[in-house]
């Protein structure tokens, strides 16, 4: 009998690009050749060149790299991504970076006489390695080499064989290539015949008159990825950010530990406040009181020692200080005492996967004991509803992650009744939901308040009146004989009908 | 590395008829001794020896000198560069047409050395 095979296991090296080895559990498989396919303008040269650019800054790696290009020369590509802070050069003069230069220059030109190989090619870029001892190799683009040589099939055949060097050598490899179209092909002129193993796929679609990018890991043979697209973003200083959206596991843990709304009524209503860990959204027509409730909420956190992070997406810096002045409340005070830290931002500054990791940077660096977010509507409008319900399901696991309490407000297009589209998006992912209704009894705008759910924990089911004044916000008496509230259309209900509600169901059920 | 010899060849004239004696200078950039590098380097020692002393001809072998190739961007082999004259001439392939490398490298040498050869 032949002694039993033994079949190492794939090894992952991390690639360093943010999000990048979440989704791809760990990073790309060592030794081999990911081929990175894209449409033009999809971010396969950047992902390329970051690859080997995380190797060179990790410091615990400090992996050389070897960058072989076939399009653009090596100076438009150093110059390109000198802006972000990566400086080429440098590391070239020390031995971290080498270029194999493939790109056509004018004057290189050459006609074709009888059969030929790449094998100049693979000894340069094998020299490129040994002299560096790199173990990180890119190579970009594969298109450029089949408009250069004409014979589709030789090029093909010296691929294969470049692909099954670059493994003899050791070093993992990513191999950039065209698709003529989001939809078709992995790539043209058939390369994903010898590079089948390993395909990332990057998307650059237009989507409702915005810009959103995907990646997607089509396919790592015999090792574990993340399947589907994720969101990722091109920072002016950081390069490609992969947003690893559903990759974060809902692992969440559940506390019951309870911290107050800021509102003791509100708590009593609420069974004794918020969890600590838990997600509310409160919901309801401009000038119901939800920033007033997040102001609230706010001022309860720092009454408790707790720092706060209020982003504001509807108002100014200067108008939310104001409003909070009109409810008794110091924002400027409690900024200086470093308990609170107020952002604000145009919904429009940024795409919403940006504006994702921003959120998380500032949480990071300030670590707040709470977030509120005023309002989530108004960052829908720049987006398509697929990247809101990922933004959604992002910021959400990653607040409960750091066990931080969350507060969102979300605002109805009509000012009686209806819901909010961010609702349909969010509820189900929120813990909490307090409604704020207009109630329009006898000629006069009454304001109503109730908790539509609170998650483990009984509470007041009533609709009832609140008023707000230089105090803030003061929960009344439900209202009673008043029937249609949140569906929009208030009415009084005459006795004789509340009897029979009543009758509908028989007591002790 | 072993060299074809063709019989005895006319003398080599240029295009236009007249004698020349022009230096030329070639390199060609092999991968080790494959039959694409033996056909590319037999033509060009054939052409070197009809152009009688007035061509320098290099042979690199690339896995020996990758340096070199890396200098000179070579992608492809086996690639010949005409240095001399001015303006550098390229072509790539193993160079089993005399005729067509005679006409890409713009070389003083008629069409009918090259039929004399291959016939």
């Amino acid at each position: 009998m032949r002694p039993r095979r033994t079949i190492p296991s794939i090894e992952k090296l991390p690639t360093g690009i943010p999000g990048f080895d979440l989704i791809a559990r760990g990073g790309l498989s060592k030794g081999r050749t990911t081929l990175v396919a894209g449409t033009a303008g999809s971010g396969k040269t950047m992902f390329a060149t970051q690859f080997l650019v995380e190797g060179i800054r990790a410091q615990q790696r400090r992996e050389p790299g070897v960058f072989v290009t076939f399009e653009e020369p090596p100076d438009d590509i150093c110059q390109n991504v000198a802006s972000m802070g990566w400086d080429i050069p440098a590391w070239e003069a020390d031995g971290r970076w080498l270029f194999v230069d493939a790109s056509p220059h004018p004057g290189d030109e050459a006609d074709v006489v009888g059969s030929y190989d790449l094998g100049a090619l693979m000894a340069r870029i094998e020299h490129a390695v040994r002299q560096l001892g790199a173990s990180r190799v890119s190579l970009d683009s594969l298109g450029a080499v089949f408009t250069r040589f004409p014979d589709g099939g030789i090029i093909r055949r010296e691929l294969h064989r470049l692909v099954s060097g670059l493994k003899e050598l050791g070093v993992t490899t990513v191999l950039t290539a065209e698709r003529s179209d989001e939809a078709g092909e992995i790539a043209r002129y058939r390369v994903e015949e010898f590079v089948a193993d390993n395909v990332v796929i990057l998307r650059n679609t237009l989507e409702q008159e915005k810009r959103r990018r995907t990646i997607e890991i089509l396919k790592f043979r015999g090792t574990d990825h993340q399947k589907g697209e994720f969101p990722f973003t091109v920072l002016a200083d950081q390069g490609i950010v992969v947003i690893p959206l559903s990759a974060i596991e809902l692992k969440q843990k559940s506390s019951d530990v309870r911290i107050t709304s800021g509102n003791t009524q509100l708590d009593a209503i609420c069974g004794g406040g918020f969890f600590r860990d838990s997600v509310i959204l409160v919901s309801g027509a401009t000038g119901t009181g939800k920033t007033l409730l997040s102001t609230e909420f706010v001022d309860g956190g720092v009454g408790r020692g707790e720092r706060c992070l209020l982003l504001g997406f509807e108002e100014s810096r200067e108008q939310l200080f104001r409003n909070a002045i009109g409810w008794g409340r110091d924002f400027a005070h409690m900024e200086q005492a470093g308990l609170l830290r107020v952002v604000c931002e145009y919904p429009e500054s940024a795409g919403l996967e940006d504006h994702l990791l921003r959120i998380k940077a500032e949480i990071e660096t300030f670590r707040p004991g709470r977030v509120a977010i005023d309002s989530l509507s108004a960052l829908e409008r720049v987006s398509t509803p697929k990247s809101f319900r990922e933004f959604i399901i992002g910021l959400t696991s990653y607040i409960k992650e750091g066990e931080i309490a969350g507060l969102f407000t979300a605002t109805t297009p009509t000012l009686l009744g209806g819901a909010s589209v961010t609702e349909g998006h969010i509820s189900t992912i929120t813990d909490s939901i307090i409604l704020l209704r207009y109630v329009e009894l006898y000629g006069q705008m009454r304001r109503g308040l109730t908790v539509l759910k609170m998650r483990g924990s009984s509470h007041d089911k009533e609709i009832r009146e609140f008023t707000i004044d230089d105090r803030g916000l003061h929960i009344g008496k439900p209202f009673r004989n008043v029937t249609g509230i949140l569906a929009g259309n208030p009415r009084q209900a005459t006795p004789g009908e509340l009897e029979r509600i009543e009758k509908l169901f028989p007591e002790g059920l | 590395m072993t060299i074809a010899n063709g019989p005895e060849r006319p003398t080599p004239t240029h295009a236009d008829g007249a004698p020349s004696n022009g230096p030329y200078e070639l390199t060609l950039y092999v991968t080790g001794q494959t039959v694409r590098s033996a056909r590319a380097v037999a033509t060009l020692r054939w052409i070197s020896e009809q152009l009688r002393g007035a061509c320098e001809l290099t042979i690199v072998d690339v896995l020996e000198r990758p340096q070199l190739a890396e200098d000179e961007r070579i992608v492809a082999t086996p690639t010949v560069i005409r240095r001399r004259p001015a303006p550098p001439r390229r072509l790539i392939g193993d160079l089993s047409d005399i005729g067509k490398v005679i006409l890409g490298l713009d070389l003083p040498l008629g069409a009918a050395a090259a039929e004399g050869r291959s016939a």
